[in-house]
């Protein structure tokens, strides 16, 4: 961050930024040189630290009603729903909140395989994304637990119980889990710590995520390095925050219309029984997100090896900028790669929807051929391809594609204008 | 962008095709005008006191529904009886209090800040006299069935005789619509079972409506608050929208970018 100078005009200014660099940083973070030709994909980054704020923001509103006990946690939510003063909307925000984090996570992630934003130098960022994106799945998991509803409590009793699955010590460690012999009490009062702590375990992660993003600055869609700042690129204000605002309230459109229309279809309506550990729902299903994990560990038929197969599949993915051996960032220039990036993206919405569907007949099929394909992908594939695949010429700058061939700006200005 | 709008809106519809699927399930359920739905839908407050008046007179014997309070009933966006009724309606319920300064506990007439009464005193209570089965409570009954109102609208009117061999336990009875068809509880509703306050003609179809109607409003109480900031909301995020993107267009008209 040391690439620039700056003063404050102010004595005052200059006074406090000798002393704490506050006002580097702010200006640092205003002057950011960004490429110019980043697309709509690039703003999700803004719209998922708009997402981390309003679930601690509502979070922390909901945690002044909510009662972290298994006798009254499931009546604290009702409470909340009909007495509390617009405790509806709050609930609602976080509910469906979450569902829009994951929705933009993915898309995130998403961006940054097709682009290839996951390679050198940006290694480090992409580690600590998928570090936050673990932390994400166990926040969204101890959440769905504290209404004490039965999807809350079953929920609970299986992910809890794949632990059972490491020999010798997983019972020991199901239990220390608990805090018990079954997922009671003890087990829902730790489940509230933790899911208060892991947001802002996330939210320094982000920090992370950003400072490590603004040491090579940001990849772009034709995946070239750029010269900071140069014709290439423009300041971060106005231009990336006016574009990432636009999105953010088209974004916000989306997430509305859930809050105050569908509130609830993305819940599972045995939520709403309040928990009881006598009677067991029909089909024990997770959230939308983690469907396609949960399709992967019922593919296996052995507990152990269908755990082993579910953590893989996402720590896999830190590994990803080993495994893709291609010097090239963006599958624009690598036609092969483009295909097969599609074909992983279809494999893992498939995965999703046999994550819905009971474990039996052509969906385990499906989902056994699926999750096999999945770590073909990046164990196969990937370093194959960067090995064997013909890509395209990259051009020498941002300028050229977006000019039609020439690097010279002032023909191309001329070009332009005599077109018009 | 156009590119990014198809490639998000075919992903959208791939990820909403399996919820809605699961939605429908096998049985279809039958189908009536809801006014609470879409963007502008309010309760039909006519339909929420007549629903009252079918869960009080038949099914409050055996179900409870204790997150409600009777001020609930005379709130705006519910069934809005007077204050004066609601007290009335709490009136007649004897509601256990206490303990006394003798350390007694004692029966007075309700009040409006006095929850539902409860039919049975917990639930081995209302199981024993129920025949093993508990009836469950109504407060978010209509959320917590995968159909919602057409489930139980269908439900209230899915009593036949059972299809030849199948044979029933004593007790036990069929209903099309119940998962696995057979349900504990007895048909409820037959036509002219009450007499409504405001002389609609008391069919099964109609006492199902109402009934289901006032069992949405007990699920969502701010359902009509919701609908309408919804709307407001939404238009606002629009002109906002509009507004940001004529800003984007003139600030990065100053580079020879599109965006």
């Amino acid at each position: 961050m040391s690439d620039h100078e700056y003063t404050p005009t102010s004595k005052a200014g200059k006074w406090f930024n000798d002393r704490l660099p506050l006002l580097t940083l702010a200006n640092h973070l205003t002057d950011y040189p960004t490429p110019k030709n980043l697309n709509y994909w690039w703003t999700f980054g803004g719209i998922l630290t708009f997402c981390l704020i309003t679930q601690i923001v509502t979070g922390l509103t909901l945690a002044m009603h909510y009662i972290a006990h298994a006798d009254m946690a499931f009546e604290s939510v009702e409470h909340i729903m009909r007495d509390v003063n617009y405790g509806w909307l709050i609930r609602y925000i976080h509910a469906n909140g979450a569902s829009m984090f994951f929705l933009a996570v993915y898309i995130h992630i998403f961006r940054s395989l097709f682009y290839g934003s996951y390679k050198a130098p940006r290694e480090i960022i992409w580690i600590i994304g998928i570090i936050i994106y673990l932390l994400m799945m166990a926040a969204a998991f101890m959440g769905y637990v504290l209404p004490w509803g039965q999807m809350s409590f079953w929920g609970a009793t299986v992910i809890t119980n794949l632990f059972s699955a490491i020999p010798l010590v997983g019972e020991g460690i199901v239990t220390w889990l608990w805090g018990g012999y079954s997922v009671d009490n003890p087990t829902l009062t730790r489940f509230f710590t933790l899911h208060y702590l892991i947001p802002f375990l996330i939210l320094g992660l982000v920090v992370l995520h950003i400072w490590a993003l603004h040491v090579p600055g940001n990849n772009n869609p034709v995946g070239i390095d750029v010269k900071k700042p140069s014709k290439d690129t423009v300041p971060f204000h106005p231009y990336i925050v006016i574009k990432d605002t636009f999105a953010l309230l088209m974004f916000m459109i989306v997430f509305a219309f859930f809050v105050f229309y569908t509130p609830n279809i993305l819940g599972h309506a045995d939520n709403y029984i309040e928990a009881n550990p006598l009677v067991t729902p029909a089909h024990i299903v997770p959230e939308w997100y983690l469907l396609p994990f949960y399709a992967i560990l019922r593919s296996v038929p052995d507990k152990l090896l269908g755990v082993i197969a579910m953590l893989s599949a996402i720590l896999i993915l830190a590994a990803l900028p080993w495994l893709d051996t291609s010097k090239i960032r963006s599958a624009v220039f690598r036609p092969l790669y483009k295909q097969f990036y599609w074909i992983l993206v279809a494999d893992v919405l498939i995965l999703g929807y046999v994550g819905a569907m009971p474990a039996e007949g052509l969906y385990l099929l499906v989902a056994r051929v699926a999750t096999a394909y999945y770590f073909l992908h990046f164990l196969v594939i990937l370093p194959v391809l960067g090995l064997k695949e013909k890509t395209l010429p990259i051009p020498l700058s941002i300028t050229e594609p977006i000019l039609g061939g020439t690097a010279n700006l002032a023909t191309a200005r001329n070009k332009e204008s005599s077109i018009k | 962008m156009k590119n990014f709008l198809r490639i998000l809106s075919l992903v959208i519809v791939f990820l909403a095709t399996p919820l809605s699927s699961h939605a429908a399930e096998k049985v279809e359920y039958l189908k009536t005008d809801w006014s609470f739905k879409g963007l502008f839908g309010k309760f039909d407050r006519g339909a929420l006191q007549r629903g009252y008046q079918v869960y009080t007179e038949v099914c409050a014997s055996c179900h409870s529904m204790k997150y409600l309070s009777y001020r609930n009933l005379s709130e705006k966006g519910g069934p809005e009886f007077t204050e004066q009724q609601a007290k009335a309606i709490a009136a007649s319920f004897d509601v256990t209090d206490g303990p006394n300064s003798d350390g007694e506990m004692f029966t007075r007439p309700g009040k409006l800040s006095d929850k539902f009464v409860m039919p049975y005193e917990n639930v081995k209570a209302a199981q024993a006299a129920n025949g093993g089965a508990y009836p469950p409570d109504m407060s978010v009954l209509v959320k917590a069935r995968g159909g919602g109102v057409d489930y139980i609208y269908s439900l209230l009117q899915g009593y036949e005789d059972p299809p030849v061999g199948i044979t029933l336990d004593e007790g036990v009875h069929y209903n099309k619509y119940m998962y696995g068809n057979k349900i504990k509880m007895s048909n409820p509703l037959s036509d002219g079972l009450i007499e409504y306050s405001d002389g609609t003609n008391a069919t099964v179809e109609q006492m199902s409506k109402d009934v289901t109607t006032f069992l949405m409003w007990t699920a969502e109480p701010h359902l009509e608050t919701r609908h309408q900031m919804g709307f407001k909301a939404i238009v606002y995020l629009i002109i906002l929208t509009i507004l940001v993107y004529f800003s984007m267009k003139r600030i990065w008209s100053r580079v020879e970018t599109k965006v």
